[in-house]
């Protein structure tokens, strides 16, 4: 297959003979891993958080509410899933949007759905498992996500948990529909020339680049010791496929390292060459971006715990079934 | 003349920290008095009727939301 990454590859083999290392030994090989993956990496991340900073401003939540009152079945969830990848979203805006769609009557279910899209397929997350392990691993995982996100937000929806909801949501539903936001008091959003909207990009890629490069250089360098120098039995043996725990000790891990997921994804790189099943990775990065405490914090003022504790369970049985069917599925 | 109300709403975010400057400079260019309030509470902000931040408010209207605008762009809306 065609790599784009060859260039990255060909520069590092280079520079490693030019100091007289061999690829093949300790250092040599940790060496072409470190030179490889960080400009590999720092690349996608800069050029495709800038597309997709660009595109976004395309996507109002405004105009995927409209596109989304009144559906109330599985087809409801599906299209939710889909806008919600590609929705500009900022993880402070989720308690807004949640009541937003409540407000406007999208059923809880898909409002579910579309919430939780966007942090699964999380573009830093996606991104690096691209640069990383390759296309494949990373339209499997879109897949695998979106498919839970779906089911979860339809069960959700299934056991009409709308009781579970703080009551005020409901109260400014009642008031909002009573009177109704004047005309006036919105203006038609300004049109953006394609400036301001590569503007908009120009702005998200430095963000992401500048509060994530230190983790991706830091995790490589990480990665690239172990993958010079653990020798290949010590993962199999603890973190290998025949362990039953790896996958749920994985997902418990992932947790608590939201804000680190760039920083983990490497080190995670040069556990799968020496052994560790895809399966336990895509279940860790699962849990890592899907199930992050700061969402959790923030949605808490708009759920009762018993919702909260729902979903999280929904959540985390989906997450490592998914990683215990697609380790079965390798191997 | 009574001072000109700006509400930045954003839980606090970069791009939220963004706009409530780029709307201070607007107000400093202009030489306008305007108080300038950074609304964090999502709850208030879903009450304004705004789901997608950063958004700013003039005088209780809402005049832009999810992006930042630049201080140039707040001008004119400051001026209406």
């Amino acid at each position: 297959m065609f790599d784009a990454f060859y260039p990255f590859d060909w520069l590092a083999t280079q520079i490693v003979t030019q100091l007289g290392l061999s690829i093949s030994s300790h250092l040599g090989s940790s060496l072409h891993f470190f030179l490889y993956d960080v400009p590999k990496v720092l690349t996608l991340l800069i050029v495709i958080s800038f597309i997709v900073g660009t595109f976004q401003s395309f996507l109002e939540p405004e105009r995927v509410r409209s596109l989304l009152e009144g559906k109330r079945t599985f087809a409801g969830n599906i299209l939710a899933a889909m806008v919600g990848i590609v929705t500009p979203f900022c993880s402070c805006s989720a308690v807004p949007l949640f009541i937003g769609f409540l407000e406007a009557g999208v059923p809880l279910g898909v409002t579910f759905s579309y919430l939780m899209a966007a942090p699964m397929v999380n573009e830093v997350a996606v991104i690096l498992l691209w640069g990383l392990f390759g296309l494949k691993v990373t339209l499997i995982y879109i897949g695998f996500g979106v498919g839970l996100v779906i089911a979860s937000g339809y069960i959700i929806g299934l056991l009409k948990l709308e009781k579970w909801v703080e009551p005020f949501v409901w109260e400014l539903q009642k008031s909002r529909q009573t009177m109704p936001l004047e005309d006036e008091d919105t203006l038609e959003p300004v049109a953006l020339t394609w400036g301001q909207r590569f503007e908009q990009g120009r702005f998200q890629s430095s963000e992401i680049v500048r509060s994530v490069w230190l983790y991706v250089v830091g995790g490589i360098a990480i990665g690239a010791g172990i993958h010079g120098y653990v020798p290949t039995d010590f993962i199999t043996q603890y973190a290998g496929a025949n362990n039953p725990f790896a996958v749920p000790i994985a997902v418990i891990l992932g947790v608590p390292l939201y804000a680190n997921i760039a920083g983990v994804m490497p080190i995670t790189e040069a556990l799968v060459n020496k052994g560790m099943p895809m399966g336990t990775v895509l279940a860790f990065t699962m849990a890592v971006t899907a199930l992050s405490l700061p969402e959790m914090v923030i949605l808490k003022k708009v759920l009762r715990p018993q919702l909260l504790a729902v979903f999280v369970g929904l959540m985390t049985i989906g997450i490592i079934s998914i990683g215990y069917i697609f380790n079965a599925i390798i191997n | 003349m009574n001072a000109i109300k700006i509400e930045i709403l954003g839980t606090g975010c970069k791009k939220c920290q963004q706009l409530e400057a780029n709307a201070k400079e607007a107000v400093a260019n202009l030489n306008l008095n305007a108080e300038v309030s950074h609304i964090t509470d999502p709850i208030e902000i879903a009450k304004r009727g705004v789901m997608s931040t950063p958004a700013m408010t003039i005088n209780g209207k809402v005049v832009s939301k999810g992006q930042v605008i630049s201080a140039e762009q707040i001008q004119p809306l400051l001026q209406r």
